[in-house]
């Protein structure tokens, strides 16, 4: 209450209560100040967090953009490396970067989805396997990359294919070595979490209704899963898709030691092949470079085509579920 | 006796046989013993104050209320004759045969033609005449046919609230069940959409066992041939229609149909 307000209403009272009331408004403004004074601090200490976080983005966008715009061209889209990398374009790294994820998504994505529906639809919530399924997928999802690097090399390369060599090939090295194939199958194991967690978000957001409409008109669960929950769940599912290719393609150390090559003029040709990739040829281009100079703009171009791929994805997985929203009102991907 | 609707009907047969049904959720019992012969081809409606057990009851009987954990039931209920709930019973045969319209329309995010087809399909009829005879069929059983024969493509949620519950009535029709569990299926509808509802509920009557729950005593009285009582839990009077709202037997119906309480 203002002071006016509280004179306004007490004509009649008595001196004391005039005065009470005086000092409690006068109370009530010290501590309206204070709010103010913690809101304002507030306001001001997350700004400037936020403007911390986009000046680093634009640190970085304006640097790439500087240096590697120049370089771009078609030409260095659709040609591959010349000259020990000082010349030519990354277009052998950009067909290996799509070969792998989509190898990847092949691979990882029913594995997730299937997960996540086993999690969701058949497991019992609080069963304690359940429970330790979920603390795996959560700390899948914490393991470094590189580590997940080593367990391709490890698990894929040398026992998986070194096996299959040993059964099929009489020891012969063709799917005991880094391969396209490994380098996907590992990119897989690392992106399941992502594919999992969205997944199962989606799943939760479809309606009891729809299920009991289903089994109500004598669906069995997996008929109701299949035709009616999961395609309402589509666009979470398809949204952590996308997230998934867009982080495979960016990663480099799962594929470092299971398939991804340092040069390659040829496009890879089998499953077994070696292949490029924008990320690893980042990778290399900064350190191990014959010619620093002379890379110089090619790296930074690999730089900003490798961004663009990601952002792409990204705003192609906002779109795809905005879309498919608007489809389906009444469940939320 | 004579139906709501006016109309002689054979002398009525039990269709649906309680026993003893009794319904828990984990330790708490939420409705039960109950004991009563549901008539076949007539409209049975469940009324009673909110959780008195009304809703709890109508879905035990086509086993719906298995899908909420920790949900047990004891007792005995017969369609003529088969028990729902013998051992080995399959709950997705029982449903075929004792389908259900629920309070939310819920319509599939699909065509209004899939939405009505979606039983037949699972249900393993493939055969695409037939899909769209039946469909026809069970759209017109719903007095739906007339308003969207013309756009059976499009998509069901551009149907009003009303059309939205006659699409779920049709589609709950076009399985051909032997009885028909509507729980509250006018609830959140308007007047108009609401007489609709009713004027067909009498209609289902001729074909098809109805049981109705509902929390609208003047619905009861215009749908149902027969009407039960539930209180707390237990039901209270069970008689046909007429007699239960003007000669019950129970004081506590008598104090819940003359507005004392609920």
């Amino acid at each position: 209450m203002t002071e006016e307000a509280a004179s306004a209403s007490a004509v009649p009272r008595p001196v004391a209560a005039t005065e009470r009331s005086a000092a409690l408004a006068r109370a009530n403004a010290r501590r309206t100040r204070r709010n103010m004074v913690a809101d304002t601090a507030m306001a001001v200490a997350s700004g400037a967090a936020l403007l911390l976080v986009l000046a680093i983005l634009a640190v970085i966008l304006v640097d790439i953009l500087r240096n590697g715009t120049s370089r771009l061209s078609w030409a260095f889209l659709t040609e591959a490396p010349r000259e020990g990398m000082t010349a030519g374009g990354i277009f052998p790294a950009i067909v290996g970067m799509v070969e792998m994820v989509i190898l990847m998504t092949l691979a990882g994505v029913p594995v997730g989805v299937a997960t996540a529906v086993y999690l969701h639809e058949y497991a019992s919530s609080v069963s304690p396997i359940t429970r330790a399924i979920r603390i795996a997928v959560a700390n899948l999802a914490g393991v470094p990359s590189i580590v997940f690097g080593l367990f391709g090399l490890g698990f894929f390369v040398q026992f998986l294919g070194a096996g299959i060599d040993k059964l099929f090939f009489g020891g012969e090295k063709i799917y005991g070595q880094p391969a396209l194939i490994w380098a996907a199958l590992t990119m897989a194991v690392l992106t399941l979490p992502v594919v999992i967690v969205a997944t199962e978000e989606a799943l939760r957001a479809v309606p009891r209704e729809l299920r009991e409409a289903s089994l109500a008109l004598g669906a069995t669960k997996l008929q109701t899963v299949m035709h009616v929950v999961v395609p309402q769940a589509a666009p979470g599912i398809l949204t952590g898709t996308i997230l998934a290719v867009s982080r495979g393609a960016g990663e480099v150390a799962p594929i470092l030691f299971t398939g991804a090559a340092y040069f390659l003029p040829l496009l890879p040709k089998h499953l077994w092949s070696q292949f490029m990739s924008p990320s690893y040829h980042v990778y290399v281009l900064s350190t191990q470079s014959p010619d620093v100079d002379a890379t110089k703009p090619i790296l930074y171009a690999t730089v900003l085509v490798l961004l663009l791929l990601t952002f792409a994805l990204n705003i192609a997985a906002v779109v795809v579920r905005a879309r498919m929203r608007r489809r389906l009102p009444g469940g939320v991907g | 006796m004579t139906a709501a609707n006016g109309v002689a009907k054979p002398e009525p047969e039990t269709k649906v046989k309680v026993r003893d049904l009794t319904v828990f959720y984990g330790q708490k019992k939420a409705v039960g013993p109950v004991t009563m012969d549901i008539v076949g081809q007539h409209v049975t409606a469940l009324i009673g104050p909110s959780g008195c057990g009304k809703s709890t009851f109508l879905r035990s009987l086509n086993r719906m209320n298995e899908l909420i954990p920790g949900c047990r039931v004891e007792g005995d209920v017969r369609l003529d004759g088969d028990p729902i709930y013998g051992q080995g019973i399959d709950p997705v045969a029982v449903r075929r045969r004792i389908g259900m319209v629920f309070q939310r329309s819920n319509p599939f995010p699909k065509s209004i033609l899939e939405n009505v087809a979606y039983g037949l399909r699972i249900g393993g009829v493939s055969d695409s005449r037939e899909i769209s005879a039946r469909v026809e069929r069970a759209l017109s059983q719903a007095a739906l046919w007339e308003e969207v024969k013309d756009r059976l493509n499009d998509s069901a949620l551009g149907l009003s609230g009303g059309q939205q519950q006659r699409l779920c009535i049709a589609r709950a029709l076009a399985v051909e069940p032997e009885v028909l569990l509507m729980d509250e299926p006018a609830s959140a509808l308007d007047p108009i959409a609401t007489a609709h509802i009713e004027e067909l509920i009498n209609e289902l009557s001729e074909n098809y066992t109805v049981v109705i729950v509902t929390h609208n005593m003047q619905q009861a009285a215009r749908v149902a041939d027969y009407t039960a009582f539930f209180y707390l839990g237990e039901l209270v009077e069970f008689d046909r229609t007429d007699v239960l709202f003007t000669k019950p037997s129970d004081s506590r119906t008598e104090d819940y149909i003359t507005g004392r309480f609920g």
